[in-house]
């Protein structure tokens, strides 16, 4: 019996009366479970100022449906958030490889969890490039749009409210308004953003020239769809409010409507892609132990249901971003 | 590593594996069918200040939550304690948060449309 302690404190078949483990689980895994809990709140903050913004905005918030309609290797097909659906099974399923690895971690079997750690290690890549794919599509963006006085967003539509593209409403060729000041180019400190391609000129008189064209503005009627104006209202709107052409999207602006829905999807899905790849690195430093036999040697493959958590959780996260910003 | 995984027999353990992903594939089908087709009537009836679509698609969400949670982070396996402190905190904390932020957005969405000011010009 060591000396300096208390012989009885009364508690002893208490569970929480001390020299016990209520909870049951080792340090490390709660710990882990403390970040989760915390992490989850941030991404939940995150998630939560989205949904503001959109409840401040809730007249005139882009359609996700017309800004995520790409697929690979089917160009200029409409196919509405298909290619995110895709992206979300991968990531559920390297949480399955990853669940396995760890069930083979329990069995003790290395090469099992060797397997399975690549497998998700894999998916995740893949689904990280997925990301990439998706962030270049919706930077360069697709039918572009005229910027009006208040920072609204003008697109074009023909009679039958399909979208039209800025080179199909401009005349004449792409010429610019004149050359970008690059650092390479003039004050090497000095440089600005891509100029757009077509003047605001080019566009109002390739508008005026035809009549089927119709401004489309960011309004959503009340069938949640946007609102197309006539004629006479869209040469108004495009004479007298339009001052500059948005191509794809930044921080600032973008073709697609509101600002803060590029700000917001660059932050969360950003925020969401560093957990991957953090996640990515962290299972290869992992995988590299476990090739080493460290687990094997510690008689515990904990390790690796520890990572195991964070993955899950960074699934768990996908889930909730997939919805509210892809079908709600 | 007492845990109740280690103890379960690894054929067990599998067939929830493989379960849960079913059962997670079939929701992820279903919001995405439902969220391609967008039918006129889920679209159109409204439920507590949302349409019912979106209710679907937040319901099954939380169901792919509970069984990601449960099944895959083992959180059926862990002791009370530990499932409560991770899971009511977190519940009551978002709930509070949500609630908070969206009935604000909400006010400040009257105020934007409804004011004296115009701000599309």
């Amino acid at each position: 019996m060591d000396t300096t302690a208390v012989a009885k404190t009364g508690t002893e078949g208490k569970l929480w009366g001390g020299g016990k483990q209520p909870l049951k689980a080792s340090y490390g895994k709660l710990m882990m479970w403390f970040f989760i809990l915390s992490d989850a709140l941030t991404f939940s903050g995150f998630l939560a100022a989205y949904g503001f913004s959109r409840f401040k905005f809730s007249t005139e918030w882009p359609i996700a449906d017309e800004v995520f309609n790409h697929f690979p290797f089917l160009h200029g097909t409409d196919a509405p958030m298909f290619y995110v659906a895709l992206m979300t099974f991968i990531l559920i399923f390297s949480s399955v490889t990853m669940v396995l690895a760890v069930d083979a971690g329990h069995q003790m079997n290395k090469n099992k969890v060797v397997t399975y750690m690549a497998l998700t290690i894999l998916g995740g890549a893949i689904f990280l490039g997925s990301q990439a794919w998706e962030w270049s599509n919706f930077i360069s963006g697709e039918y572009g749009a005229v910027e009006t006085r208040s920072g609204k967003i003008l697109q074009f539509a023909n009679t039958e409210g399909e979208r039209v593209a800025l080179e199909d409403v401009a005349t004449g060729e792409r010429e610019g308004l004149r050359q970008q000041h690059t650092e390479s180019e003039g004050l090497w400190y000095m440089d600005e953003k891509a100029l757009p391609e077509f003047t605001l000129d080019q566009i109002k008189a390739g508008f005026a020239a035809n009549e089927d064209l119709r401004i489309r503005t960011m309004k959503l009627d009340e069938n949640g769809e946007k609102t197309i104006l006539d004629r006479s209202t869209s040469l108004d709107y495009l004479n007298n409010r339009g001052i500059g052409i948005i191509e794809g999207a930044n921080m600032t602006k973008n073709e697609y409507g509101a600002p803060l829905f590029a700000d917001f999807f660059f932050f969360i899905t950003g925020f969401h892609g560093f957990h991957v790849f953090s996640g990515v690195v962290i299972l290869i430093i992992i995988f590299f132990n476990v090739l080493l036999g460290t687990y094997e040697k510690r008689g515990s493959y904990e390790m690796v249901e520890k990572v195991g958590l964070y993955w899950h959780f960074v699934d768990l996260v996908w889930v909730f971003v997939f919805t509210f910003f892809y079908l709600v | 590593m007492a845990h109740d995984t280690a103890t379960h027999d690894s054929g067990s353990a599998k067939k929830r594996i493989w379960n849960v992903f079913i059962i997670l594939s079939v929701l992820t089908i279903v919001e995405v069918i439902f969220g391609y087709i967008r039918p006129r009537f889920f679209v159109e009836t409204t439920f507590i200040n949302t349409s019912i679509l979106n209710w679907l698609f937040i319901i099954l969400t939380i169901f792919k939550a509970y069984y990601i949670t449960w099944a895959f982070m083992h959180m059926e396996h862990e002791t009370k304690g530990l499932r409560r402190v991770v899971v009511w905190t977190a519940v009551f904390l978002i709930c509070y948060l949500i609630a908070i932020l969206l009935i604000e957005g909400g006010y400040i969405e009257e105020v934007y449309t409804g004011g004296h000011i115009t701000w599309d010009f």
